[in-house]
């Protein structure tokens, strides 16, 4: 079955055309992976789902849980329950990181008809997953994402998926920049996720995170287009020869 | 010369040209030595206090109004205004009043009683805030505080303010200081006596009090040595007010080891989108630091208003004594907003502290003016300073304007400035996180106030966090 799908999508950033027909399928349980060379459109496909306000959709659906989301605002698409770890968190001064995830959990779980959490029930819970992730403790009381070094910032992103527990997660180079500490933590915060139920999306060019998550399916992005789908065995084969290998669509 | 003569002299010149009868509740608009006659006796003020008020007119006529802030506006006609006036027909019930207003009240959580004494409704004689006050008053006299209103304290303590009415803000200091010298009608006064830690913020349970203070008023606070007090003024909710120009001065003095924390929130009419019908406020606030190691603090959050130019100062005079000054302003619709502060560094070890907030949005303009002052023999004087502007959409502007006067080479200054556009991401940021647009808004924004408000009492600044939902609302997108 699948949670995604995408049709004929054309996708501009300004006057740039930049996703030009393209269609995807996404399958429910299941991890996909999307690699592509450099500026094939990777984070505009991304962009393009979570709705942000750089993308301008020319034509074309997208298809979320049978749902029609293309015109949703960016949060209506996040209370449904798709995530996207950014590839660069932006830094919000003043604004503690705990107040924050508080605030998001809760207006997520007001969204689903639940009670919300008062700050001590909230607050064991984020420290707990912090710790899982081997994040300092007092990274929660620090402003959101402010002089975080980068793989802070990536931990604090799957700690946000984590206690946020969405149904479609967007990895986008969730890889860049990290050590292979954080790699490794960040990963087992992934998997904690895979349950048979919900889907991931991993953008990203190097296959250095696929040794850590276990894609099912493959798709080459290129020139605004899927190119290529097929099983893991791909990313060995893209690994070798290059995405120059690919023949034209 | 005898008082009755002096009475007599006076009396007889008064009269010559005095047409304006006693019994009268207003003056026709128009200022002139008569109408301070006339408003001084409408007080019931002693001669001398009549004779600084004429001689603050006198300087006011050789002084040229200043143009040099960073605002723009129609010239004002002197002659037009009225110095003095009964209070104007009052709205009878709250069915009466602009149901935006009420809507506002009802946002910022203003209790029923309250809302009617804002609007200036008659209350009934049995509201609570009354015997409150009373009690209040009470344990207040028993410490030894005065507090009461600046017209009352020149009848009933003539030589306190004959010692410091004008001791830090000069009658002559500049233009809008003259002009409220010459007509002030009211205001409050505080002292402090000797070693007394004043129990309570003044002004929170008094605030009704305050209200009708009107267009020119004057405050004046004295702190003893090693006293405290912190001093509440205004409020978050609109008020009520028919007079577009507002000159207030404040005046502080901290002698010795004494601390003053002055807090402002101050939410006037800021006008339509095109600025129209909003209130011009250009106030002189100053505080002395006379004694060793005194401290004044000047906390503001400033939403209202269509023009605000205002500077509270600290002078810091006495050895090792401090100053702070902690602002938010905000201008929306079209408020033009020059605001700052001067820190003079006189006395050795003296330090300041400055942060400044400016969050403009939709055609609002904010500038900070500050000025750093370190005299030849302020040695070991620190200054640190931060100001920040947020700004939200494209048609606002911030500016900043910091000057640093430095005659001693032992100072220490350190100056930081940024100017942040909301961002676009960090919005997005938070939306995908599911958090709606406004929430995220009022979020970005109460980070960014956020060392200033931390400042604030307590009760007011969960006022001032409303008040900024409340005037940022709809302001984006």
């Amino acid at each position: 079955m699948n949670m995604v799908e995408i049709k004929d999508l054309y996708a501009n950033i300004g006057d740039k055309k930049i996703l030009k027909g393209l269609n995807l399928e996404l399958q429910e349980g299941k991890v996909h992976v999307i690699m592509g060379p450099n500026g094939a459109g990777k984070s505009t496909l991304s962009k393009a789902i979570v709705g942000h306000y750089d993308i301008e959709i020319e034509n074309g659906s997208i298809v979320y849980k049978g749902e029609d989301i293309t015109e949703l605002e960016p949060e209506e698409r996040a209370l449904k329950g798709i995530f996207l770890s950014f590839q660069n968190p932006v830094e919000v001064p003043g604004v503690s990181n705990a107040y924050f995830l508080r605030t998001a959990v809760n207006a997520k779980r007001k969204y689903e008809g639940k009670e919300e959490l008062n700050a001590a029930e909230f607050l064991r819970k984020a420290k707990e997953t912090a710790n899982f992730l081997g994040m300092k403790p007092e990274l929660l009381n620090r402003s959101l994402n402010e002089g975080f070094s980068g793989g802070e910032k990536k931990r604090n992103e799957t700690l946000q998926m984590l206690l946020l527990e969405p149904d479609f997660i967007i990895l986008d180079e969730i890889d860049s920049g990290l050590d292979i500490d954080a790699l490794r933590a960040v990963s087992e915060g992934i998997n904690k996720l895979k349950d048979g139920k919900r889907t991931f999306l991993v953008i990203t060019h190097y296959s250095r995170i696929l040794d850590y998550i276990k894609p099912d399916v493959v798709h080459v992005l290129k020139d605004g287009k899927i190119v290529k789908t097929a099983g893991s065995e791909l990313v060995e084969v893209l690994e070798k020869e290059g995405y120059a290998a690919l023949g034209e669509s | 010369m005898a008082q009755e003569e002096i009475d007599k002299a006076i009396a007889g010149d008064y009269k010559l040209g005095f047409e304006i009868d006693i019994e009268q509740d207003t003056v026709p608009p128009g200022l002139n030595e008569d109408v301070i006659r006339f408003i001084s006796k409408k007080k019931d003020e002693p001669d001398w206090m009549t004779e600084l008020r004429l001689k603050a007119y006198r300087k006011w006529l050789e002084m040229e109004e200043p143009h040099w802030a960073n605002v723009e506006y129609e010239p004002i006609d002197y002659q037009a205004i009225s110095y003095f006036s009964a209070p104007k027909q009052k709205p009878k019930s709250l069915d009466e009043v602009d149901p935006k207003i009420l809507e506002a009240y009802e946002k910022l959580g203003i209790p029923l009683e309250e809302q009617k004494q804002l609007q200036g409704i008659a209350v009934d004689a049995v509201v609570d805030s009354v015997s409150v006050k009373t009690t209040y008053a009470d344990e207040l006299k028993k410490l030894g505080i005065i507090f009461c209103s600046i017209s009352e304290a020149i009848r009933d303590y003539p030589e306190l303010i004959k010692k410091y009415m004008f001791s830090v803000v000069p009658m002559n200091d500049n233009f809008y200081a003259a002009l409220n010298s010459t007509v002030f009608t009211d205001g409050t006064f505080v002292y402090i006596p000797k070693g007394v830690r004043c129990p309570m913020e003044l002004s929170t349970y008094f605030r009704i009090n305050a209200l009708n203070t009107g267009q020119f008023e004057r405050t004046l606070i004295v702190a003893d040595e090693g006293s405290y007090v912190s001093y509440n003024e205004g409020c978050s909710a609109p008020m009520r007010d028919d007079s577009q120009l507002h000159a207030a001065v404040v005046e502080l003095v901290a002698l010795k080891d004494a601390e003053i924390k002055y807090s402002t929130i101050q939410n006037w009419y800021p006008g339509d989108k095109d600025g129209k019908g909003g209130i011009y406020n250009f106030v002189t606030k100053r505080g002395l630091c006379l004694g060793e190691n005194s401290k004044i603090s000047w906390t503001q959050v400033e939403t209202g208003s269509v023009i605000t130019w205002k500077y509270p100062s600290c002078i810091l005079k006495g050895d090792g004594s401090v100053g702070e000054f902690y602002s938010v302003a905000v201008t929306t619709l079209a408020q033009q907003a020059d605001t700052g502060t001067k820190m003079i560094h006189l006395g050795k070890n003296t330090s300041s502290t400055i942060i400044s907030k400016g969050i403009s949005a939709m055609k609002g303009q904010n500038s900070y003016r500050g000025l750093v002052k370190i005299g030849k023999d302020a040695f070991g004087a620190r200054n640190f300073s931060e100001c920040d502007s947020l700004l939200i959409g494209s048609r606002c502007g911030a500016h900043t304007f910091p000057y640093l006067e430095d005659k001693s080479s032992h100072a220490k200054v350190e100056h930081e400035a940024t100017t942040t556009k909301i961002s676009e991401e960090q919005l997005f940021y938070l939306r995908q996180r599911g958090i709606d647009e406004e929430n995220a808004v009022s979020m970005i924004v109460h980070g960014f106030c956020k060392d200033v408000f931390a400042h604030l009492p307590m009760e007011y600044a969960v006022e001032a966090r409303s008040l900024l939902e409340l005037t940022l609302e709809g302001s984006v997108g």
